[in-house]
């Protein structure tokens, strides 16, 4: 077993953000998704079920809803006396410095990786949805005999959403890393998850910083392919990258697929999240509901279809909701007719309204808008 | 020791003999109830909701279910420092241990556990019903009267008030008379087995109860009868609202089919008082293409491909294409296959219910009932008896 023998980091600094109003007020990591958990859900999920027991998540801007999402940790197990959650907000004497690289922060909170045991590191970010067991990513970075492995993810299908590509020799090494998004041809994306060494990583933070660089991965990654080992691991499940509004559609609407509501949240390990108490949805005489994903605490009294419902939505009688992602306490009055739309918590549609976007341009509502 | 004014002695020992094999291997508090909760969770959420922040559960039967879901409390918010939920089952003493007698030995046998928070006033309830309910409503009520003890009564319909323990009472609500289920009752204020005692004089009366060696060592029987026989003050409190007794296959039915009504008089959604229970963790609920879903509670986790009407699913419930399922109760994660047939049954949690079978039948007068993890084959074709 390698439980224990890695230290998870969730990097939210500089996360790609064109969510439009979804992050006006919180960062990428707290968007909900998937009719009631939120980005990070599947980040802290995937470390926790990969025996990863010590977390630090580093926070950078707008990070009031994580606080208030993750508390101490205890819906994902990570509450525990020895090691558990930490939240590692940025460490900056004046406003400029909060712009600098994630290796600037890290440097910022060495004490966070100095003083934890594990001999192993594994970065990732909140807005690469999926499930997977890092155990695994370990063995490979073992047998491999890597310096740092990178999780990758492999599709001949165009990704939706932004994600850097890769490209990998024979052996699995990595030979390139695409930059700032480019046009290279590869069928791999990366999953910005990195494995290596503690030390590796604390060796990369200082020589990088010394160069005045304070880039993980365009510094300290990119322009060290040659020197030294860094091979790529490949990830067969279902990805969803979260970090654009039509990425953001796109993959909800790609939760409607049986065969991806059964193993996204479910395999290889449960998807936690923070715990609401709704109670189950209730669907009247009247309610048609097909192809849908409904949370608790919905009631439902008009139609339904291939939409996302989150906790607490009501749809009342004669209301329709098509290709629709509804979040928290959404209500939908009598009468009015909802297709292709995004919209925040708390939004009310008053009787009689249609609100119609298209599906390559779902139409957004920001939080508490009344329509 | 922090001191507390009233703690809450929940009991909830009951071994539930008439809910069959539902049961089986369960307390009768855990036995799952609308959708996504236990019984005790009503008992145990209306505790935290009238500001009771101690609560001794007392368990005997079948109680490694029930300890395992109740654990330390978390959450119904009663994992605290002071108090807090406590898991009280017989324990071993100088003397030897017993079992609990009855449910007024129960208190006995923990009255340490009450001193250790010098209570003013001890509440008794037993983690059987459903209903939501302010006691600290209650507990005004009771120090306005001043009496030694309040029961809180609930008038039920005439036609079943032979099933309950009935109160005959005064003009001022004070208790005159017990009737223990009798043929032809003579009043419909049922006892609801909420008590609200003076600890002082409850502790006499349990210590003399025990003393006494002819006693049954039950509130209703023994001891509520003695404090009325020395003329203490005994008051009812008059409780309005959902009050349901869950005790049997059919009233579990017809509870968790009460539900379902257009406005239920359980209002589950209530954001002020929330039913708290322990999360299953699951996905939120897939309603396929063909599935066809009205007048129903679902729970969180369920895939439902087939028809579903009247019913009220519980977590991670599967139900395949082509199957009906009307007037159900269907407890956690059990897979129906396709193109079964399920009218007016409760089943039990984690049973596989295969391709084509029939349970039950739409207009049958008895409830069909599977057992928990049985495997219900198409040729089986139960139609409504055991």
């Amino acid at each position: 077993m390698n439980n224990n023998k890695i230290l998870g980091v969730v990097n939210l600094i500089h996360e790609t953000d064109e969510l439009d109003k979804l992050t006006q007020g919180r960062c990428t990591a707290t968007v909900p998704f998937g009719s009631r958990y939120r980005l990070i859900d599947f980040t802290l999920s995937n470390m926790v079920n990969s025996g990863i027991h010590e977390v630090g998540v580093f926070a950078h801007k707008k990070y009031r809803s994580l606080m208030d999402h993750i508390g101490s940790g205890k819906s994902w197990d990570l509450q525990h006396r020895q090691s558990g959650l930490f939240v590692l907000p940025p460490i900056t004497d004046d406003v400029q410095e909060l712009s600098r690289g994630d290796l600037f922060h890290f440097y910022q909170n060495r004490d966070f990786f100095l003083r934890s045991k594990p001999e192993y590191v594994l970065i990732a970010r909140s807005h690469m949805v999926c499930n997977i067991d890092y155990r695994k990513v370990l063995q490979y970075h073992l047998e491999q005999n890597a310096d740092i492995t990178v999780v990758c993810h492999q599709s001949s299908e165009p990704v939706l959403g932004k994600a850097r590509k890769v490209r990998m020799n024979d052996d699995g090494r990595i030979v390139e890393i695409q930059d700032s998004y480019g046009r290279m041809i590869s069928e791999y994306s990366n999953m910005e998850m990195y494995l290596m060494k503690k030390e590796l990583l604390m060796d990369l933070v200082e020589t990088s910083l010394a160069k005045g660089q304070d880039h993980l991965v365009r510094h300290a990654i990119f322009s060290k392919l040659d020197g030294l080992k860094v091979y790529g691991y490949v990830h067969n499940g279902f990805l969803a990258v979260v970090n654009t509004i039509n990425s953001y559609y796109g993959n909800s609407m790609k939760l409607l697929q049986p065969e991806v509501w059964r193993t996204l949240f479910r395999e290889p390990g449960p998807i936690y999240t923070k715990v609401k108490d709704g109670p189950p949805a209730r669907y009247s005489n009247d309610a048609i509901v097909e192809r849908s994903i409904i949370a608790n605490g919905c009631v439902i009294e008009g139609e339904v279809r291939n939409s996302i419902l989150f906790r607490g939505v009501h749809v009342h009688k004669g209301a329709v909701v098509e290709d629709s992602v509804i979040m928290q306490n959404g209500v939908i009055l009598p009468k009015s007719v909802v297709k292709c739309a995004i919209f925040d918590k708390d939004v009310v549609i008053e009787e009689n309204q249609q609100i119609k976007g298209v599906s390559s341009g779902p139409y957004l509502a920001g939080k508490r808008k009344v329509i | 020791m922090v001191r507390k004014e009233m703690i809450a002695m929940l009991l909830a020992g009951g071994e539930g003999k008439r809910l069959g094999v539902l049961t089986k291997d369960l307390a009768k508090p855990a036995v799952y109830f609308g959708g996504k909760y236990r019984i005790i969770d009503f008992t145990l959420s209306n505790c935290v909701h009238s500001g009771i922040d101690t609560v001794g559960v007392l368990t005997q039967y079948q109680p490694l279910e029930l300890n395992r879901y109740l654990g330390i409390g978390t959450p119904w918010g009663l994992d605290r420092r002071d108090g807090g939920m406590t898991i009280l089952p017989p324990y071993m003493q100088k003397e030897g241990g017993v079992w609990y007698k009855g449910t007024a030995n129960a208190i006995y046998q923990n009255i340490s556990y009450i001193e250790r928070y010098d209570p003013e006033y001890v509440l008794v309830i037993s983690g059987d019903h459903i209903y939501k309910m302010d006691y600290d409503l209650m507990l005004q009520h009771h120090k306005k009267t001043g009496a030694d003890l309040t029961i809180a009564g609930f008038e039920v319909e005439w036609k079943d008030a032979s099933r309950f323990g009935l109160m005959h009472v005064d003009d001022d609500m004070m208790i005159t008379g017990f009737e223990e289920k009798p043929k032809i009752p003579t009043s419909n204020l049922a006892s609801m087995g909420v008590y609200i005692f003076n600890w002082k004089a409850l502790k006499k009366y349990l210590i003399a109860d025990e003393a006494n060696a002819g006693s049954s060592n039950d509130f209703g029987k023994d001891l509520i009868p003695a404090m009325m026989n020395d003329g203490l003050k005994l008051c009812c409190y008059t409780f309005e609202g959902y009050w349901r007794d869950v005790g049997t296959i059919d009233s579990l039915w017809e509870g968790n089919m009460d539900l379902l009504e257009e406005k239920p008089s359980l209002d589950l959604n209530d954001p002020k008082w929330r039913i708290y229970s322990v999360n299953p963790n699951q996905p939120a609920q897939f309603i396929g293409q063909q599935a066809k879903v009205t007048s129903s509670l679902v729970s969180e986790g369920c895939f439902i491909e087939g028809e579903v009407h009247r019913s009220v699913l519980f977590y991670g419930v599967e139900i395949g294409e082509g199957s009906v399922v009307h007037e159900a109760v269907i407890m956690p994660r059990v897979k129906i296959g396709k193109n079964v047939k399920i009218y007016r049954a409760i089943i039990g949690d984690g049973a596989v219910i295969e391709d084509n079978a029939v349970i039950g039948a739409p207009d049958s007068t008895e409830i069909m009932v599977i057992p928990v993890g049985e495997h219900v084959f198409a040729q089986d074709q139960l139609m409504g008896v055991e």
